[in-house]
């Protein structure tokens, strides 16, 4: 099988794991995840160089995710489930009682895999900022990635984090933004518009890069060109274009669920229109 | 009765500044950052000694904590300074998530803390910050109370692991206490021997506390002073064993009467020893432009309030 095949199956099958977890859970966002599926299959499947059965909390040798839009929990603990940093089963317990798979991604229960809190927006690209300084600082040249929400760019303090990483050229960082146009009140340019957020970006002094975050191959194409780009004085940031709800045509092309359960009618026709390939948790 | 002096003041920022030099030396994963006030924070010489090991981020804070929960994923310990207004208040969900809910080794090092950071104004004085840090899970509070204090707090918390809030300020103030003494996290330090009233104290107070005890030594007055300078952990068996002695306590701090170091024993003897205790505190106001010394006359703060205090609370007994 060749790798592209593989890492949509695996897209597939996080898909499906999002929204069997958020139906248990009968609460959680579905539509965030969903666009990014292929993302965390890329990156988990294939381009981050780390230790799923040996999790360290310092990462130190390996390269780091974080995930800044934490209510995307649902589709990261799939893709951290399946690429082995804890087992499978324990997909089912998400935002329940007891559970290490808080709403929000969360370091207290001990979850392997995840290094820091989120879900307050905003916060993530700062921490990614001080971590790869602690990366140059060991002489570990590892990358880190951090994923932030198309929404989540009007928080201000994003912006410190952006002068800060390229005033101080961090060049081993690779910004993300799920570039899906929606969020919770509705479209993100009726709630406050980004106004050009590419442009924004590089006037910030980042190296922007686009891609089709749905498609498989044009995600590990730019990855790979994303790593390339580092090491030469600059962070990178890559504007992600994706439909929030992919893969499930009811749930596509609205902001309607960021944030809401399916029905027991929503959630069989969400499944039958999402292909089982590596078996349900 | 104890004799205290001192042969000369010095500010606590000062020791910070010299206690961070301490920790540069001799651990080499002690990192330190600061939002544009690293010469009112003393960090000037890590700076110029330690490039590679301390970061300027601008004028950033929120920024500032969250590279620090960053740093410590690899190793490091940040040391991140600034003013006690902007260490706490401005960046108050960036400490809860990143640092204190994460349970991040940063170690948040709060300057120009209270009234006496003068006149700026009450834009700058922070009387609000030990209560906000001592509300998070996992943080502990320190308030040291002279400069050799704040220099021993700053190398002891680079050996605790977990976040840390220290809170000094800005005047020069009696340095009284002993160069070589240790600080022990958690652990206070009973400074004089009495059994008429306790007088609990943190920060700058703690040297009015024993001018205080002076006084009433006059009066024919036994006081126990006690430096709390962990404010959580409290060390709460030290608390009880002297109110258990006195019958009754008197707190002082350069904080707002709520939530504080007063609020933090009340709530001790509220419940595991009722006793009648009397705060000195600013009195929920905030603060305003003057000398240093004018605003802790003018706001209450000073030997003469905790004197009038202990007279009160010893006759609620």
């Amino acid at each position: 099988m060749t790798d592209i095949k593989k890492l949509q199956k695996v897209a597939s099958q996080i898909r499906r794991d999002v929204v069997r977890m958020v139906y248990a859970a009968k609460s959680g966002h579905p539509g965030g995840p969903l666009g990014c599926a292929e993302l965390f299959s890329a990156l988990y499947f294939k381009v981050l160089k780390h230790n799923p059965k040996n999790f360290s909390l310092d990462g130190i040798g390996e390269d780091l995710f974080f995930l800044s839009n934490g209510h995307l929990s649902a589709g990261w603990y799939s893709a951290l489930a399946r690429s082995g940093y804890f087992d499978l089963t324990e997909l089912s317990t998400f935002r329940k009682i007891d559970s290490r798979l808080q709403g929000h991604p969360a370091t207290e229960e001990g979850l392997p895999g995840v290094r820091v809190a989120s879900g307050s927006l905003g916060q993530g690209l700062s921490v990614a900022c001080g971590a790869a300084l602690a990366k140059k600082l060991n002489g570990d040249n590892h990358l880190v990635y951090c994923l932030m929400g198309d929404g989540e760019q009007q928080e201000g303090q994003i912006w410190e984090s952006a002068m800060f990483a390229a005033g101080r050229k961090i060049d081993n960082l690779i910004g993300i933004i799920d570039y899906n146009g929606q969020q919770i009140d509705g479209a993100v340019d009726d709630v406050m518009p980004l106004g050009d957020l590419k442009a924004k970006w590089e006037a910030f002094g980042w190296n922007v890069i686009e891609m089709n975050g749905n498609d498989m191959q044009e995600v590990l194409d730019t990855l790979e060109q994303a790593k390339l780009l580092c090491g030469k004085e600059q962070p990178v940031l890559i504007l992600m274009h994706t439909e929030m709800g992919q893969g499930v045509d009811f749930m596509m092309g609205t902001h309607e669920w960021h944030g809401k359960p399916p029905n027991d009618e929503q959630f069989e026709q969400a499944m039958s229109q999402l292909e089982e390939t590596l078996g349900d948790y | 009765m104890k004799e205290y002096t001192y042969t000369e003041k010095k500010d606590t920022r000062s020791g910070f500044g010299a206690g961070l030099m301490e920790l540069g030396a001799k651990n080499t994963n002690v990192v330190g950052l600061c939002a544009d006030l690293t010469g009112s924070l003393v960090m000037t010489e890590f700076k110029k000694t330690y490039p590679d090991r301390f970061f300027q981020v601008g004028i950033a804070e929120a920024n500032m904590m969250g590279i620090a929960a960053g740093l410590t994923i690899g190793g490091k310990i940040p040391f991140t300074g600034t003013f006690a207004n902007f260490s706490t208040g401005r960046v108050y969900d960036q400490i809860r998530q990143s640092i204190a809910y994460s349970e991040k080794n940063v170690k948040i090092c709060a300057s120009h803390a209270g009234i006496t950071l003068g006149e700026d104004g009450a834009t700058h004085q922070m009387l609000e910050d030990i209560g906000m840090m001592r509300m998070l899970p996992n943080m502990t509070v320190i308030v040291p109370c002279d400069h050799n204090q704040t220099r021993a707090a700053t190398i002891a918390i680079a050996d605790h692991e977990g976040p840390v809030y220290l809170r000094f300020g800005r005047p020069k103030v009696p340095n009284f206490t002993n160069p070589d003494e240790p600080f022990e996290i958690g652990k206070a330090i009973t400074l004089q021997e009495g059994s008429d009233v306790s007088i609990f104290a943190c920060g700058h107070m703690v040297w009015q506390a024993l001018e205080a005890a002076k006084e009433l030594f006059g009066q024919g007055v036994l006081a126990e002073v006690i430096n709390v300078h962990t404010i959580k952990p409290l060390d709460k068996k030290s608390i009880l064993q002297s109110v258990r002695k006195t019958g009754c306590a008197v707190t002082a701090e350069e904080h707002q009467v709520n939530g504080g170091l007063g609020d933090t024993i009340a709530h001790l003897l509220a419940t595991d020893k009722p006793l009648p205790m009397e705060m000195v505190a600013v009195q929920d106001r905030f603060g305003e432009s003057g000398k240093p010394d004018e605003l802790m006359e003018k706001y209450g703060l000073t030997a003469s309030n905790i004197v009038e205090k202990c007279l009160k609370v010893m006759r609620r007994k």
